[in-house]
C-alpha cells in the first residue's frame, strides 16, 4: 500500500515535457489547475481532459504509472461523488423514491467533481514525474525569490523541500524493510481491532524514527563537511535558462485557456439554478 | 525427508511496470534436515530475494515453497506457520530493534507465537546464551549497545522462536574480524546443539567454508552450483568468472602447488595452519 504513494517520484525519460524549464512547468501547472475549475460544461471539460491526456502522451510517462498515482485517491473520488449524487438538489428530478432523491444536477456535479479531482492529481503528478526534485525546488526558489524582500529565507526553505522530497523514496523503502523484518518475527499487522492495529505499528515506527534521526545527523555532517552554510552568495552549478520551447508551451497554454473560455460561452453552464 | 523444498520459484519485482525486474528465476532446491547451507553470489544475484521466499515474506510469481512437507501458500494459516517454522534474520537486523530492554526485544517473536510467559522466559534466556549475551545486558536498552552486540540481540530475537530452519542474511556484514568470528562460532554451536537446519548468506567464501556443510552458488538470479564445499570450491575457474573468489589461502596453496610444493587443498586459515604444522612435523 505504501508503495502506491507516488508523490515526488521522477520518471526518467527525454521528452519535450521533461526538457521544459522547471519554472515554466510550475507556472503552467498552476494555470492548468485553475483551468480545471473554469470548465462549466461538458464541452470545456472534454477539452481539458483531452489536453491533459495530450500532455501525458507527450511526456512518454507510461499510462500505467499515471493511473497508479490515482489509486490512493480513488476512495475520496468515489465517496464525494456518492455524496454529490444524493445530496445536490436542483435541475430535473430523475429519481424520487422515499428518501432517495436524485437530480440531474446531482449527477452532473458528481461527474464534474470526479473528473476534476482526477485531472488535478494527474496534472500535478505530471509535474513531479517529469521534473527532478532538484530542478523542482530550484524552480520554486527562483519563482519565490521576490519574497526575500520580506526577509523570508527562500533558499533555506527550498533546500528543506529538496531534502524532504529526496527522502520520501528512502523512507518508503525503510518502512518496507522494517515491516518485513517484524513480520518475520510474527508481527501481525493485518488483523485485530483498531487499538491492536495501532499498537502493532509501534515495532515499525520506533525503528523508523531512530533511523531517520540517525540519517538526519549523518546528512548534516555530510553537508558540514562540504562547507554548506546556505544563505546568500550560494551559486548554482546549473543555471536555469528559458528556451524558445518554453514560450511556445506558454502560447499553447494560452490557446487552451482561450478554447475553454469560448466553449464555456457557447455551450452554457450545465448546472441549472 | 527434506525440510525445505523449492520448486521452480520465480520472482519479479515491480511486475507489469517498466521497471520490472526478474530477481530470481526457476529456482529448484532441496535442503535436508540438519544441514548448514552457505549461500554465496555476487551482489544483486538474488540471495536476499530468495531468502525472503522461505518464510512467505515474498510470494513467488510461479513455483512452490514447501516447508516441512506443507506448501506455505497452500492456505492462509500456512503462511503464518511458515513465519515461525523458518526464522529469517534480515541483512543489518540491528535496525529492527524497538523495545525498551533487550529482554523484551528478544521476547517479541515468542510472544507473537502466543506462548505462555514462563515458556517465553525460558526461550529468551536460552537464545541469549546461544548468542553469548550476558544476563546484565538483558535489562539494558538495546540502543545503548555496540553494533556487534545489537546484531547478536537481533539474531537472538529470531533464535528465540526456535525455528526449524534458521535463515541468516549476511549476519557478519560490517563487523570487525572478532565480531565476525563470534557470530560464526555461535552459528556453528547453535546448529550442533539444536540439530536445526541453517541457511547462511555470505559474501565471504572463507566464512562459508568455515561453517557450511553445503554451498549454494547464485548467479544472476539462478542457481549456478549446489554441492558440498569441496565440490563447489574445486570449480575455482567458474567461480571467478561470476565474480566470486575462492579464499585467499586457497589461492596461496594453489600457487605453492604450481611451484612444486603440494600441501593439499584448504579453504580456511585454521586448516592451512594445521596442514603447514603437520608438514613441518610439529603436530603428529
Ligand atoms: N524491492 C525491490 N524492488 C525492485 N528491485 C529489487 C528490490 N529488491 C531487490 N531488487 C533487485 O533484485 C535483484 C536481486 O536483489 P537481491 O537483494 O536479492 O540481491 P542480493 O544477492 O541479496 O545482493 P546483495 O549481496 O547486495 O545483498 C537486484 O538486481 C535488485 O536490484
Ligand atoms: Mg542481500
Amino acid at each position: 500500500m505504501i508503495r502506491d504513494i507516488t508523490i515526488g517520484q521522477y520518471f526518467n525519460s527525454t521528452s519535450p515535457v521533461h526538457r521544459l524549464d522547471a519554472r515554466m512547468k510550475i507556472i503552467l501547472t498552476l494555470i492548468f489547475i485553475i483551468s480545471i475549475f473554469l470548465c462549466k460544461n461538458f464541452a470545456s471539460l472534454g477539452l481539458m481532459v483531452a489536453f491533459a491526456f495530450f500532455i501525458v502522451l507527450l511526456s512518454k510517462v507510461p499510462l500505467k504509472m499515471v493511473l497508479k498515482s490515482m489509486k490512493p485517491i480513488a476512495i475520496i473520488v468515489v465517496f464525494t461523488s456518492l455524496l454529490n449524487i444524493f445530496y445536490i438538489r436542483g435541475g430535473t428530478p430523475l429519481i424520487d423514491w422515499k428518501f432517495i432523491h436524485i437530480t440531474s444536477n446531482g449527477i452532473f456535479t458528481a461527474l464534474f467533481m470526479a473528473v476534476r479531482i482526477a485531472s488535478l492529481v494527474v496534472v500535478s503528478s505530471m509535474l513531479t514525474y517529469t521534473t527532478t526534485p532538484t530542478m523542482l525546488t530550484d524552480g520554486l526558489e527562483k519563482l519565490l525569490s521576490p519574497l526575500k524582500l520580506f526577509k523570508i529565507p527562500v533558499a533555506t526553505l527550498a533546500m528543506m523541500m529538496t531534502l524532504a522530497l529526496r527522502f520520501i523514496p528512502t523512507l518508503v523503502d525503510e518502512i518496507d524493510r522494517i515491516t518485513n523484518a517484524q513480520k518475520a518475527r510474527g508481527a501481525n499487522l493485518d488483523d485485530g481491532n483498531f487499538i491492536q492495529r495501532v499498537k502493532a505499528l509501534v515495532p515499525i515506527i520506533v525503528p523508523l524514527f531512530i533511523s531517520s534521526i540517525r540519517r538526519a545527523y549523518e546528512l548534516a555532517d555530510a553537508m558540514d563537511c562540504r562547507c554548506y552554510t546556505g544563505g546568500p552568495g550560494r551559486t548554482r552549478m546549473k543555471q536555469m535558462k528559458f528556451h524558445a520551447s518554453d514560450f511556445v508551451s506558454l502560447g499553447i497554454m494560452a490557446i487552451f485557456i482561450a478554447g475553454i473560455v469560448v466553449l464555456n460561452h457557447f455551450f452554457g453552464a450545465v448546472l441549472v439554478k | 525427508m527434506p525440510v525445505l523444498v523449492l520448486d521452480g520459484v520465480t520472482h519479479l519485482y515491480n511486475k507489469g511496470l517498466p521497471t520490472e525486474k526478474k530477481a530470481i528465476e526457476n529456482i529448484n532446491l532441496s535442503v535436508e534436515k540438519g544441514e548448514l547451507v552457505g549461500i554465496i553470489g555476487h551482489t544483486g544475484s538474488g540471495k536476499s530475494t530468495l531468502m525472503q521466499h522461505l518464510n512467505g515474506i515474498l510470494k513467488p510469481d510461479t513455483g512452490t515453497v514447501i516447508v516441512d512437507g506443507a506448501d506455505i501458500w497452500g492456505n492462509k494459516k500456512a503462511v503464518r506457520e511458515a513465519r515461525f517454522k523458518v526464522g529469517l534474520c534480515f541483512q543489518y537486523p540491528e535496525y529492527q530493534l524497538f523495545e525498551e530492554t533487550v529482554y523484551k526485544d528478544i521476547a517479541f517473536g515468542p510472544k507473537n507465537m502466543g506462548l505462555r510467559d514462563n515458556e517465553v522466559n525460558k526461550r529468551v534466556l536460552r537464545a541469549a546464551d546461544y548468542v553469548g549475551l550476558s544476563r546484565e545486558l538483558l535489562d539494558k536498552s538495546p540502543f545503548d549497545l555496540s553494533g556487534g552486540e545489537k546484531r547478536r540481540v537481533a539474531i537472538a530475537g529470531v533464535i528465540a522462536m526456535e525455528p526449524k530452519v534458521l535463515v541468516l542474511d549476511e549476519p557478519t556484514a560490517g563487523l570487525d574480524p572478532r565480531g565476525r568470528d563470534k557470530i560464526l562460532d555461535m552459528i556453528k554451536n547453535y546448529r550442533e546443539a539444536t540439530e536445526s537446519t541453517v541457511l547462511l548468506v555470505s559474501h565471504s567464501m572463507e566464512d562459508v567454508a568455515r561453517v557450511a556443510s553445503k554451498v549454494l552458488v547464485m548467479n544472476k538470479g539462478k542457481v549456478e552450483m549446489f554441492g558440498t564445499v569441496e565440490e563447489v570450491y574445486a570449480h575455482s575457474g567458474e567461480l571467478r568468472k561470476i565474480g566470486l573468489n575462492v579464499p585467499q589461502v586457497s589461492k596461496v596453496f594453489e600457487i605453492l602447488k604450481s611451484k612444486g610444493l603440494d600441501l593439499g587443498t584448504v579453504y580456511t586459515v585454521d586448516k592451512a595452519a594445521q596442514l603447514i604444522l603437520e608438514r613441518g612435523g610439529a603436530v603428529k
